[in-house]
């Protein structure tokens, strides 16, 4: 496990995992996607379905999901109508950008030799990033640590609470998860700030 | 940080060119247990064009604060902000500068 660095010649940003890691780093992503997907953005309170085909607008309330919640925040605290307004003409946009995000870390990792269904061991999987989608897949990362994190409830200065956790505790590895995306986040800042 | 007091008749120009009383709105960057700090500081950099220096100081205020003020302008340039910050995973809101 060394994360992100940046080749000195041709300036991409380049990582290694190892076939189980870049499958956790599939499917990480990939539950994000459906996250986004899934809970529709418009709110579904249109009984007519021909009303609905004509109702262009976005959702106006903050989404139930507490992942969804903390990745489009409410813009205006104080202005409940602004809000709404802001939240109709932005959300549909975030959610497909974040969505398209992620499934580049997707593509990204099948195009380097991840297959569907990992079955060699010690497969590696190299992966070679131009800075733009590099910087895509630093954006992503975060989408993700925030999705951990809110079904986690991660707290500034908890570590000692994560670390009392019995090994085989689900929270636990879960934490472990977090925390190495947090470092491949980490090296990956390194490596676009050199 | 501190918005121009009443009696200032001109506006305070920082090196970024942020403050300005024409633009009474700002976008505030709440601090949060997930983000990175470097990840932060390299946001305010790439985003709004801020020296690393000048990113660093926001960056900073966020994590000690628990917000900072991290551009001022007109509501609409305030909107585009805050759903570029929300596109990076920042916590940003944005309101009428005081």
């Amino acid at each position: 496990m060394s994360g992100f660095a940046r080749h000195r010649r041709s300036r991409r940003v380049i990582a290694t995992f190892t076939g189980f890691e870049a499958d956790l780093l599939r499917s990480l992503a990939g539950q994000l996607v459906e996250l986004l997907r899934n809970e529709a953005a418009v709110p579904d309170e249109h009984a007519d379905p021909l009303e609905a085909l004509f109702d262009f607008s976005g959702p106006t309330t903050e989404p139930e999901d507490p992942v969804l919640a903390r990745l489009f925040p409410t813009a205006y605290v104080e202005d409940e109508e602004a809000a709404a307004e802001f939240r109709r003409y932005t959300e549909g946009g975030l959610r497909d950008g974040k969505s398209k995000a992620a499934c580049r870390i997707i593509d990204d990792l099948e195009e380097a030799g991840l297959p569907d269904e990992l079955t060699e061991d010690g497969l590696m999987i190299d992966v070679e990033l131009v800075e733009a989608d590099a910087e895509t897949w630093m954006r992503s990362f975060t989408d993700i640590r925030l999705a951990l994190a809110t079904r986690l409830g991660v707290e500034d200065g908890d570590e000692a609470r994560w670390q009392s956790l019995p090994d085989d505790d689900p929270r636990a590895q879960a934490h472990d998860i977090y925390e190495w995306v947090g470092y491949l986040q980490e090296t990956l800042v390194a490596a676009l700030t050199r | 940080m501190s918005a121009a007091s009443p009696v200032e008749l001109e506006p305070t120009l920082t090196p970024e060119g942020e403050a300005n009383l024409a633009s009474p709105w700002v976008t505030i960057v709440w601090n949060d247990p997930v983000n990175l700090m470097s990840y932060v500081s390299y946001v305010f950099q790439k985003y709004f064009g801020y020296s690393e220096k000048h990113a660093e100081k926001l960056m900073l205020e966020v994590h000690n604060d628990g917000r900072s003020i991290v551009s001022t302008g007109s509501r609409e340039e305030m909107e585009r902000d805050v759903q570029a910050m929300h596109e990076h995973g920042l916590w940003a809101t944005m309101e009428k500068a005081e």
